[in-house]
C-alpha cells in the first residue's frame, strides 16, 4: 500500500504554526525525533474533504532557508529532501501572520521558489482586524500565484477551506522532484524581502490606527519596575501551586497504589510472583508515578507562559542579569524548562543561536532542579527535618525546600560564570528576539501539551523506572540471606553497595543510599522507590511494617548530617541517563556529556562531604 | 542618530546600518527580522535592569535587542 500523501507545515516562528497543526489532526499526533539529531518531529493524520488521508508534518518555526540552528537546519533538509528517515513532502502549507505579512512573505517566497505546491494558510486574520489591517486573500493569492487561505487556527476557523484547497494540491499523490533542485538559488534576503514588503502593502486594503492590546499589556509587563514584580511573582504562584494544588491528587495516587499493593498482598499466594508485584512493581513504580500530577502543573504553567508569548517577556527582563555570567537571556527559558525537566530544557537550548550560548546551558542544566529531584526532597525532608514553624506561615521544612532551589540556582550561575571563563571562553553575541503579540492561548493547544507530556512521563514510569525497579528487587532479594543476615546485605545488590559504601562512606552515606543509589542513574525519582523497596525487603514478611511509609525508616535509620549530605548530592549528582544521553545527543559526541558527568559528581561528592562533616561538627 | 540613543515613543526610519560591525549570526538575524535601510523604528521599551537590552518596532515587528547592537544601527526621526 502506498503511504498518505506527506505534507509538510512551515512558517516564521510565532505564526500560529502548532495551533494550526492541533486544529488539522486533533489528537492523531505523533511526536518522536529525528535520526542523529534531537529535533522533535511531529507528524499528524487529518483527512481531505473526500476521506483521503493525509501525514501532515510539523516543521520547527525558521525566518529563512539558510539555517542557523539546528531546529532550522531540519527544516531545511526535509523541505530538500535530504533529511534522513523523511519522504519529500508532496506540498507545502506556508502559515503566515496576518499581522505581519511583510516579514513572513518573504519567507513565502522563498518557499514558493522552491517549485513545490504550496497553500498559504493567512493566519490570525482576527488580530489584524482587531490591529485594523484588511487583507485582500485573492489580491494576495494573484500576486503569489498560489491559494491564500484566511484562518483562525486557534478558533477553527478556515480549516475547511483550507483542507479543499490541500485536496486539488495533493492531486494525484505522486511527488513532484523540486524544480530548482539542491542547487536552489539564493536570492539576496534584502531583495526578497522588498520583493515581500511590495506584495504586502498592495494586499492590503486597509489600514487604520491600530489599538495595539500587546503594547498596553507591555507598558505593564515590561515596566521597569511592575515588570520584574510580575515576573517573580509569576514565578512565586508557579512554585506554589507545584507543592500545594498537586498535594490532594498526590495523595490519592498513593492511596490507589497502597490499596493495590495491599489486594495483591492478600489475594495472592505467598512467593516470588506476589513479592516481585507488591515490593518491586507497584511499591517502586507508585512511588514514582505519584509525582505526576507537580510535573504536570509546573508544565501546564510553562505551556501557558509559552503559547501567551510571556516567556520572551521573561527572556527580555532576565536577559541584563544572565548576561553578567555571560549568558542570554535566551537561556533564561531553557533554565526555567529545566525546573520542570532537563531533558525538555537541554533540547530548548536549541533556540540559542550562538554555539557556546548554548553550550554553557546544556552544561547548567542539569543543576536546576527538575521535578525529579522533587520527589527525593519531599521524601527526606519528610523523613528527617522536624515540622517546626518559623514563623507564622513559614515552615522549616519550607525554608529547607527552598533553600535547596536557590543553591541549585545559584551553582547554576556560578557554574556558567566559570564556565564562560574556561571551557567555553568566546565573545558573547548579544541578544536578538522577536516579541510575538499577546495572545490568548486556546484549552485545546495546552491540554494536548500537556497530554503529551503526560504520556511521556508514565511511559518512563512503565519502562526504563519499572525495569529499574524490577532488576533491583531481584538483584536485592537473592540470594535468600540466612537468618541473622540483613537480605540487603546479603544480596547481590547489596555486595555491589558494600563496595559503593567504601567511597560513599566519608561523605556520611550508609548502607541503604549506597544500595539506592546506582539504580537512581536511570532516573533520580527511582531513589525513592530503591529506598521504599530495599526497606520493604528488610521488614519481610511483618507486614504492618513492609506496608507502611519509608520515611518513620529512614528517620530512625539515618543520622541528620546523613540526610543534609543526601540532600547535598542531589543537588549536583548528575543522576540521569536520560539528561546524558540528551547531552551527547544535542552536542555530538561523548566529550561534553563526559565533562559533564564528571565535574557534576565531582561537586555532588565535595559538596555532600562539606555538609556532612560541618553538620556534625556543629553537632546536628 | 544611533537607535540605541533614540528617544522612547519617537518613531524614526532607518537611514544606515553597519552590518560588518555586527556579528554574522547577528546580522543575519536583524535582515531576517526585516530590518533594512528605509524601515520604520521606534524605541518601544527598556528593560529593567541596567536599561538593556532594549525593545523596538521594526517594520511590524517587535524586536529585543541589546544596546549594543542598535547602536551599530543609523536613524533619523521624523521631522
Amino acid at each position: 500500500m502506498n503511504p498518505a500523501p506527506m505534507v509538510a507545515l512551515v512558517g516564521n516562528p510565532n505564526a500560529g504554526k502548532s495551533a494550526l497543526f492541533n486544529a488539522l489532526t486533533g489528537a492523531r499526533q505523533k511526536v518522536g525525533n529525528y535520526p542523529g539529531v534531537t529535533v522533535e518531529r511531529k507528524a499528524g493524520r487529518m483527512s481531505l474533504p473526500d476521506g483521503r488521508p493525509i501525514e501532515l508534518i510539523d516543521l520547527p518555526g525558521t525566518y529563512s532557508l539558510e539555517p542557523a540552528s539546528p531546529d532550522e537546519q531540519v527544516t531545511r533538509d526535509v523541505l530538500f529532501g535530504k533529511q534522513d528517515g523523511e519522504r519529500l513532502p508532496q506540498a507545502i502549507l506556508c502559515v503566515v501572520d496576518a499581522t505581519n505579512l511583510d516579514n513572513h512573505l518573504r519567507f513565502t517566497l522563498q518557499l514558493i521558489a522552491l517549485g513545490l505546491p504550496v497553500v498559504v494558510a493567512l493566519n490570525m486574520v482576527d488580530m489584524a482586524e482587531r490591529d485594523g489591517l484588511k487583507i485582500d486573500a485573492a489580491k494576495l493569492s494573484k500576486e503569489l500565484g498560489v491559494p491564500v487561505i484566511p484562518t483562525v487556527a486557534v478558533r477553527k476557523r478556515g480549516v475547511d477551506d483550507l483542507k479543499a484547497a490541500m485536496d486539488v494540491l495533493v492531486g494525484d499523490g505522486s511527488a513532484r522532484k523540486i524544480a530548482a533542485g539542491p542547487g536552489f538559488h539564493h536570492e539576496d534576503l534584502v531583495v526578497l524581502q522588498r520583493r515581500a514588503r511590495a506584495i504586502a502593502l498592495a494586499a492590503t486594503t486597509e489600514e487604520h490606527g491600530a489599538r495595539k492590546v500587546s503594547h498596553r499589556i507591555d507598558s505593564i509587563a515590561l515596566h521597569p519596575i511592575a515588570g520584574p514584580i510580575l515576573l517573580f511573582g509569576l514565578m512565586f504562584v508557579v512554585f506554589q501551586a507545584v507543592f500545594a494544588w498537586a498535594q490532594p491528587p498526590m495523595d490519592a495516587i498513593t492511596a490507589g497504589f497502597d490499596w493495590l499493593g495491599h489486594w495483591v498482598e492478600t489475594n495472592f499466594p505467598n512467593g516470588f510472583v506476589r513479592n516481585l508485584l507488591a515490593e518491586g512493581v507497584i511499591k517502586g513504580t507508585g512511588a514514582v508515578v505519584t509525582f505526576l500530577p507537580q510535573i504536570l502543573i509546573l508544565f501546564f504553567f510553562i505551556l501557558l507562559l509559552e503559547a501567551t508569548g510571556y516567556m520572551v517577556r521573561a527572556a527580555f527582563i532576565m536577559d541584563r542579569l544572565m548576561a553578567r555570567v555571560g549568558l542570554s537571556g535566551r537561556a533564561f527559558i531553557p533554565l526555567l524548562s529545566s525546573f520542570a525537566c532537563a531533558v525538555p530544557g537541554i533540547m530548548a537550548t536549541r533556540t540559542i543561536d550562538d554555539p557556546k550560548d548554548r553550550l554553557t546551558t546544556i552544561l547548567i542544566a542539569p543543576l536546576t532542579t527538575c521535578s525529579a529531584r522533587l520527589p527525593v526532597y519531599s521524601m527526606i525532608i519528610t523523613a528527617c527535618i522536624p515540622d517546626r514553624q518559623l514563623a507564622p506561615y513559614v515552615g522549616l521544612r519550607g525554608v529547607v525546600f527552598f533553600g535547596l532551589f536557590v543553591f541549585g540556582i545559584v551553582s547554576a550561575l556560578l557554574a556558567a560564570l566559570i564556565l564562560r571563563r574556561t571551557v567555553t571562553k568566546g565573545p558573547s553575541q548579544g541578544f536578538m528576539m522577536e516579541m510575538p503579540k499577546y495572545q490568548m492561548p486556546s484549552v485545546r493547544d495546552v491540554g494536548l501539551g500537556l497530554w503529551t507530556r503526560a504520556l511521556i512521563f508514565l511511559k518512563r514510569a512503565g519502562t526504563i523506572i519499572l525495569a529499574s525497579n524490577v532488576i533491583l528487587w531481584v538483584l536485592a532479594s537473592y540470594p535468600v540471606a540466612p537468618a541473622g543476615r540483613l537480605q540487603t546485605e546479603y544480596s547481590i545488590a547489596g555486595r555491589i553497595a558494600s563496595a559503593i559504601e567504601v567511597v560513599v562512606k566519608p561523605i556520611g552515606f550508609n548502607h541503604h543510599i549506597a544500595l539506592a543509589l546506582p539504580p537512581a542513574m536511570a532516573a533520580r525519582e527511582v531513589a525513592v522507590s530503591a529506598l521504599a523497596t530495599t526497606y520493604a525487603i528488610d521488614a519481610g514478611d511483618d507486614t504492618d511494617a513492609a506496608s507502611s511509609a519509608v520515611e518513620p525508616k529512614i528517620a530512625k535509620d539515618w543520622s541528620l548530617p546523613t540526610a543534609l549530605a543526601f540532600l547535598m548530592w542531589f543537588v549536583f549528582a548528575p543522576q540521569c541517563l536520560s539528561t546524558i544521553a540528551v547531552t551527547r545527543r544535542e552536542t555530538n559526541g561523548w566529550k561534553w556529556p563526559a565533562f559533564m558527568v564528571s565535574y557534576l559528581f565531582v561537586l555532588a561528592y565535595v559538596a555532600a562531604g562539606a555538609t556532612f562533616w560541618i553538620a556534625t561538627w556543629a553537632g546536628l | 542618530m544611533r537607535l540605541d540613543q533614540l528617544p522612547l515613543k519617537c518613531p524614526a526610519k532607518v537611514a544606515a546600518v553597519a552590518w560588518d560591525d555586527l556579528a554574522e549570526t547577528a546580522a543575519r538575524r536583524l535582515r531576517e527580522l526585516g530590518l533594512d535601510e528605509g524601515v520604520t523604528v521606534e524605541a518601544l521599551h527598556v528593560a529593567p535592569f541596567g536599561k538593556d537590552p532594549i525593545a523596538c518596532r521594526v517594520g511590524r515587528m517587535t524586536v529585543a535587542l541589546r544596546r549594543a547592537q542598535a547602536h551599530c544601527i543609523t536613524v533619523e526621526m521624523a521631522a
